[in-house]
């Protein structure tokens, strides 16, 4: 499918729901990258003890990499051509024929091996979605959705950057819109996936949703009293840089989920909906409450760390999010 | 969050870059504002980046006192863990373990000490060399 247009770059907060909708929008459906967050349900909050990173439990926020892209062809009908390769110089070949094309095509890549990241960002993060849409001389030119501006990348990095080994290794994972239905029963779509969200939250194994979150509270109590301060400051560093770094929309994608519930609101004219994207916005706040008590605790020179009014701040997070998603399941 | 709060602390870790946020405007309606970066991000990152930085240093130490490999070194320096290297090079654990011990090391052959210094983005010169080079 070639939409014959051409590519607009837009500036998102969130890589997979900013290429998505990117991407749709190019192709004739508009739809903005809250309504594509919120209707492939992509917020959650998961505390995941058992895989680590740096020896750290990981904590997500948000559902894992690719669920968006599944779930908008799963709620809305659509259908994305995807594809990954075992040889690097086919995939190389492929992307050439795309871009010749005048197809635009969504990447997964490593952060770790795009050159245009500020050096600092550069870990071994193999899930960061982009967008390659042209070409100039030898570079590709990139509509990277956490960009302000579009920027260009050599061949041979991009190659480096969709090869990346290891953890959700991407193995030049390609995709593109193939089918958009002719009409799309959006306000349906719409009830369908915050209910599929207003269940996880409420009623997931306990270390999902709303439970998860009571459940990291009481982790991060228990820590105070047995691990040293240095490793109480590194974790702490760790669950807000989970929450707040690129990609986030800035409190741990609570906000984004509110600018879906309030478009949601217009849409199927349920001023409830608004009144959930309001607390959700208090949920946000409060989770960017926590990141600056956690912050507070790191630069702190000493050791006697009081761990009290962060554990309490991340229950009222829990508190303030059970509220919501109890609003959605009664309306 | 109101587009008039958001965090504007042109923090160094974003390399003068701006990131997209969801705020507030005055008419309570969502829309998407830049921002130069939180205070509390830089924070945090630079404290994780200390910590590489803390380990690489001790790394450093011990390649001169024979007790390690240069690749603990870069790995550190390269903001990766045993797990995050040994994934990335597509070996398994005990084989990167055996790579950090120096007399192993020392015998390593080229496509793989490059396979590293691809990984870590430096020569192989730069791995070869280390002990000369720090001297």
């Amino acid at each position: 499918m070639n939409s014959g247009r051409v590519f607009e770059h837009k500036h998102f907060a969130h890589c997979e729901s900013g290429v998505v909708s990117s991407l749709l929008t190019h192709h004739g459906l508009s739809l903005s990258e809250p309504m594509v967050f919120g209707l492939a349900g992509g917020i959650t909050f998961a505390y995941l003890p058992f895989i680590k990173i740096n020896e750290m439990p990981l904590m997500s926020y948000r559902m894992p990499p690719r669920s968006i892209i599944r779930g908008v062809q799963r709620r809305l009908g659509i259908r994305f051509q995807t594809k990954t390769y075992r040889d690097r110089e086919e995939a190389q070949a492929d992307l050439n024929r795309f871009i010749r094309d005048g197809q635009a095509v969504g990447l997964q890549t490593s952060v770790y091996w795009l050159p245009y990241f500020p050096p600092e960002m550069r870990f071994q993060f193999n899930a960061h979605n982009l967008i390659v849409f042209g070409k100039e001389g030898d570079e590709f030119l990139i509509s990277d959705p956490v960009f302000e501006q579009v920027v260009k990348i050599m061949p041979e990095d991009l190659q480096n950057a969709r090869f990346a080994r290891g953890m959700l290794a991407p193995k030049g994972y390609l995709y593109y819109p193939v089918f958009i239905p002719p009409t799309i029963d959006l306000r349906a779509a719409i009830r369908k996936s915050i209910g599929k969200t207003t269940k996880m939250m409420l009623h997931g194994p306990v270390i999902f949703g709303v439970r998860g979150i009571y459940f990291m509270a009481k982790r991060i109590e228990e820590m105070g009293r047995r691990k040293d301060p240095r490793y109480v400051k590194l974790i702490l560093g760790h669950i807000v840089r989970m929450q707040e770094e690129i990609g986030t929309g800035g409190g741990g994608f609570r906000f984004i989920y509110a600018a879906f519930l309030q478009e949601a609101s217009d849409l199927l004219q349920q001023p409830l909906l608004s009144e959930a994207s309001v607390k959700m916005t208090e949920a946000g706040d409060l989770w960017r409450q926590f990141a600056l008590a956690c912050a507070r605790v790191i630069k702190g020179k000493t050791d006697q760390i009081d761990l009290r009014p962060i554990v309490d701040l991340l229950r009222q997070c829990g508190d303030a999010e059970k509220k919501v998603y109890q609003m959605l399941a009664s309306g | 969050m109101k587009t008039h709060e958001t965090p504007q602390d042109n923090i160094k870790t974003l390399g003068g870059f701006k990131k997209a946020l969801y705020a507030l405007d005055e008419q309570g309606r969502y829309r998407t504002c830049a921002t130069s970066g939180w205070e509390v991000e830089e924070i945090v990152l630079l404290d994780a980046l200390a910590d590489y930085d803390r380990k690489a240093e001790e790394a450093r130490q011990k390649v001169l006192e024979g007790r390690t490999s240069p690749i603990e070194y870069f790995m550190y320096m390269r903001r990766m863990d045993l797990m995050t290297l040994t994934q990335a090079m597509g070996l398994f654990r005990w084989q990167v373990k055996r790579h950090l011990k120096p007399e192993v090391f020392r015998k390593l052959n080229e496509a793989i000490l490059q396979q590293y210094a691809d990984l870590f983005r430096i020569s192989i010169g730069a791995l070869k060399h280390f002990e000369e080079d720090i001297h």
